[in-house]
C-alpha cells in the first residue's frame, strides 16, 4: 500500500519563509436593516452590524492558531473570510504570499484553493446524506483534478479512511450509519483528501461528547505532526484551545483584545476580558470551589459601546476607556489592546 | 441521615419499537436529600435526561416507565394519574430546561406567565401574585423588575431568559428542581452567573436540585454528589470530589481523563477505545465491558451492582468483596 500518496509532506513550500497566513485589518460589516419599504415607511436608518473590525494576525507554518471568544464575537466570520466563503468589507487575507482578494491573482488563487480546507462544527450538516462516504471523501480529489483514475481514487480514499482510523469498507456506507464522532472523522478525511496544508477548523468538537472529543483532538494533533498541517482553530472552549493551540487570539465584539502564545495566556492573562474568561470557565479542579461570576453580558453588536468595547463590564475601566478605543500594543510575543495594561494600572 | 426527599428505586424506561423493546434506563436507583444538589452526568444516550423526564412524568410516548418506583417524601408518584402528577409538577417539583425559549411562551409577557403559574399553585389573587412575581424576578437578579415584568421573552437576552425560567421554577416554592442542561446554551461568562444564582437559590430556598448535564466542569463546582451514567445505568455515584478526583469505575476514570482542562499538562488526552453501545445491542454483563481495560470473565456474563469503592459506589466487579480480598 503506498502511503506515499497521503503522506507527502508539504516540502514544496517548506522552504518559503514568512508566515503561511497573514490577516491584515480584516473587517466585515453586515447590513441587518429591515426591508427597504418597511424602513422607508418608518423613516428608520440603515442598521449595520460590524461582525469583525480591523483584525490582524499571522499564522506561522505548522502552528495552531486559535481564536476564542463567546457567541457573537465574530470568530466564525473570521474563519469564513479566511477560507474565502465570505468577502471581507475591508482588509485582506494573504495565504502563502497570495492575496485572497486581488483580482489580478485569480490564477494563483485557483492553485491555492487545494491547499486550504475547512472542517465544520456539525458533522450532521456538513456531509451530504445522499452520498456514500467514499464519494464524499473523493469529491475534492476529483474536483481539484488530482487524479482521474478510478483505481487511484479508490486507493486513496481507503488510505484516507485508514488515516482517520475508520475501516476502508466504511466507504460503501452512508453518513447516517455513523455516530457523530465517526462523521467528524469522515469530514476530516475529506478535508485531507486534497493534500491541504492549511485547515480551518470551526468548532470541530463542539457537537461531540467529551470522550469522542478526546479521540478527535488526539487525531487532529497526530495528523498535524505527520502531515505538517497548519490549523486555524476556532472554539469557545478554553480548555480545548489550551490543549490544541500554539498561539491564541481572544476576540470580543469583533476585535482581538489579546494575542499571545498559549502558555502565556493561561499563565499570565493580561487583558481584563481574558482574565474574566479564564475565571469563568468551570474546571474539574474547581470541585467544591466557587468561581468568580462576572457581571453583565456581551453588548449588542449593532450598537457597540464607544471607546473600548469591554469597558461597561471591565473592573478597571477609566475615563479614557469610555472614549478612546485602545490599540494593540505589542511587547515581545504578546499583543494587548487595553489602556489599563498600557498605562500599567493592572 | 434524614429521610430522602426523592427516592428512585430500580427505575426502568422502555421504548417499544418495531425492532423490539429498547431499554433506555435500566435499573437506576438513587436518593436526593432535602436541599442537596445531585449532579447526573453522562454522554449522549446515557439516559440522564430520560431519568429526569420519567421522574416528573414527562416521557414522550411511546416511552414508558416499565418498572421501579419514584418516591417523593416516601409517597409514590410514578403511578399517579396524570391529573395528580400535574399537581405535583410545578408545585413541588420545578423544572428548568436547556433552551429557555422552550419554557417561555413567546406570545405572553413574562409577568403573565409568572402570575399564571403562581395563581395556579398558590391561590393568590392577581395583585398578590404580581407582587410575588416581581419579588421573584428581583430574587433571580433581573434589574428593574417592576418594569421588565411587562416585557416579552424576545426582549430578554439568553442569560436573562434563563433567570426568568428559574423564577418560574421557583414560583410555587418547590422542594426539588430538575434542571436539564440549564447552562448548556449559554456563554461561559453567563453560565457562571446562572450557576452562582442556582447555588444561592438552592441555599436560600432550601430546594434540592437534580442537575442533569454533560459538562463535568459545571458539576464540579455545583453538585454535592454526582451520579455518572453509562448506557442507561449508573456506573458510579458518590461525593463530587471523590468521583472527579479518585474515580473508581474504569468508565469514570476514562471520562475524567478525556476532559481537557485549564491546568493539565498532558500532551494527549486519555482515549476510551470504541464508542457508546447502541440501545439495540447493549453488551451482556457490564455494559462497559467491551471498552474496559480491566475486563475479566465475570464482567462479560454478570451485570455488576453498585459496590462500595472507598467513598463512592461503583458498578464494577473490580470492587467485589472476593476480588478485593485477593488484590
Amino acid at each position: 500500500m503506498s502511503t506515499a500518496i497521503v503522506e507527502q509532506p508539504n516540502e514544496v513550500f517548506a522552504g518559503t519563509a514568512g508566515p503561511l497566513v497573514k490577516v491584515d485589518h480584516l473587517t466585515c460589516v453586515f447590513d441587518v436593516s429591515r426591508p427597504w419599504l418597511e424602513r422607508t415607511l418608518a423613516g428608520a436608518p440603515k442598521q449595520m452590524l460590524t461582525a469583525v473590525a480591523d483584525l490582524s494576525f499571522e499564522i506561522a507554518r505548522r502552528e495552531t492558531f486559535a481564536l476564542v471568544g463567546e457567541s457573537g464575537s465574530g470568530k466564525s466570520t473570521v474563519a469564513r473570510m479566511v477560507v474565502g466563503l465570505l468577502s471581507p468589507t475591508a482588509g485582506q487575507v494573504t495565504i502563502d504570499g497570495v492575496s485572497m482578494s486581488d483580482p489580478r491573482l485569480a490564477a494563483a488563487r485557483e492553485k491555492l484553493r487545494r491547499r486550504i480546507q475547512m472542517i465544520f462544527q456539525d458533522p450532521f450538516a456538513s456531509l451530504n446524506p445522499r452520498w456514500r462516504v467514499d464519494r464524499i471523501v473523493a469529491e475534492p480529489i476529483r474536483a481539484f483534478g488530482i487524479t482521474r483514475n478510478d483505481a487511484e481514487v479508490e486507493a486513496r480514499v481507503s488510505e484516507l479512511l485508514k488515516l482517520v482510523r475508520l475501516d476502508p469498507a466504511d466507504g460503501r456506507k452512508y453518513p447516517h450509519e455513523f455516530s457523530g464522532g465517526q462523521r467528524q472523522r469522515i469530514a476530516i478525511a475529506r478535508a485531507l483528501s486534497a493534500n491541504p496544508e492549511f485547515i480551518v477548523c470551526d468548532e470541530p468538537t463542539s457537537a461531540l461528547d467529551v470522550s469522542v472529543q478526546a479521540q478527535i483532538l488526539n487525531l487532529m494533533r497526530d495528523l498535524q505532526d505527520r502531515l505538517g498541517l497548519t490549523y486555524l482553530f476556532i472554539s469557545h472552549n478554553l480548555a480545548v484551545v489550551r490543549h490544541m493551540a500554539t498561539r491564541i487570539g481572544v476576540m470580543y465584539l469583533g476585535r482581538l483584545v489579546e494575542v499571545a502564545p498559549a502558555r502565556d495566556i493561561f499563565a499570565h492573562p493580561r487583558h481584563p476580558y481574558t482574565r474574566m474568561l479564564l475565571d469563568a470557565v468551570p474546571d474539574l479542579a474547581m470541585a467544591g470551589r466557587q468561581r468568580k461570576p462576572v457581571d453583565g453580558e456581551t453588548p449588542n453588536p449593532i450598537a457597540p459601546p464607544p471607546g473600548c468595547p469591554f469597558h461597561p463590564r471591565c473592573p478597571f475601566a477609566a475615563e479614557r476607556c469610555r472614549t478612546e478605543r485602545p490599540h494593540a500594543i505589542v511587547t515581545g510575543s504578546v499583543s494587548v489592546a487595553c489602556h489599563a495594561v498600557e498605562e500599567g494600572r493592572i | 441521615m434524614t429521610e430522602p426527599l426523592l427516592s428512585i428505586r430500580e427505575l426502568r424506561v422502555e421504548f417499544p419499537t418495531r425492532r423490539g423493546i429498547l431499554t433506555a434506563v435500566d435499573g437506576v436507583s438513587f436518593d436526593i436529600a432535602p436541599g442537596e444538589v445531585l449532579g447526573v452526568v453522562g454522554e449522549s444516550g446515557a439516559g440522564k435526561s430520560l431519568t429526569g423526564a420519567a421522574i416528573i412524568g414527562l416521557l414522550d410516548p411511546p416511552g414508558r416507565i416499565a418498572g421501579g418506583e419514584v418516591l417523593l417524601k416516601g409517597q409514590r408518584i410514578d403511578n399517579l394519574p396524570p391529573e395528580g402528577l400535574r399537581r405535583i409538577r410545578g408545585k413541588r417539583i420545578g423544572m428548568v430546561f436547556q433552551d429557555p425559549l422552550t419554557s417561555l411562551n413567546p406570545l405572553f409577557r413574562i409577568g403573565e406567565q409568572l402570575i399564571e403559574t403562581i395563581q395556579l399553585h398558590t391561590g393568590m389573587n392577581a395583585a398578590q401574585a404580581r407582587d410575588r412575581a416581581i419579588a421573584l424576578l428581583v430574587d433571580v437578579g433581573i434589574p428593574a423588575a417592576e418594569r421588565r415584568i411587562d416585557a416579552y421573552p424576545y426582549q430578554f437576552s439568553g442569560g436573562m431568559r434563563q433567570r426568568v425560567v428559574l423564577a418560574l421554577a421557583l414560583a410555587a416554592d418547590p422542594e426539588l428542581i430538575i434542571a436539564d442542561e440549564p447552562t448548556t446554551a449559554l456563554d461561559v461568562s453567563v453560565q457562571a452567573q446562572i450557576i452562582a444564582l442556582m447555588k444561592r437559590l438552592c441555599r436560600e430556598h432550601n430546594v434540592a436540585i437534580m442537575l442533569i448535564t454533560h459538562d463535568m466542569g459545571v458539576i464540579a463546582e455545583t453538585a454535592d454528589r454526582v451520579a455518572v451514567m453509562y448506557a442507561g445505568r449508573i456506573a458510579e455515584i458518590g461525593p463530587v470530589r471523590d468521583v472527579i478526583g479518585r474515580a473508581h469505575h474504569p468508565y469514570t476514570q476514562g471520562l475524567m481523563g478525556s476532559i481537557p482542562t485549564l491546568t493539565a499538562t498532558a500532551e494527549r488526552l486519555t482515549q476510551i477505545p470504541g464508542s457508546m453501545p447502541r440501545l439495540t445491542d447493549i453488551p451482556t454483563g457490564c455494559a462497559f465491558n467491551p471498552r474496559c481495560p480491566h475486563v475479566f470473565d465475570r464482567c462479560r456474563v454478570e451485570r455488576p451492582e453498585l459496590l462500595p469503592a472507598e467513598r463512592t459506589l461503583a458498578a464494577c466487579w473490580l470492587y467485589a468483596a472476593d476480588r478485593r480480598a485477593t488484590a
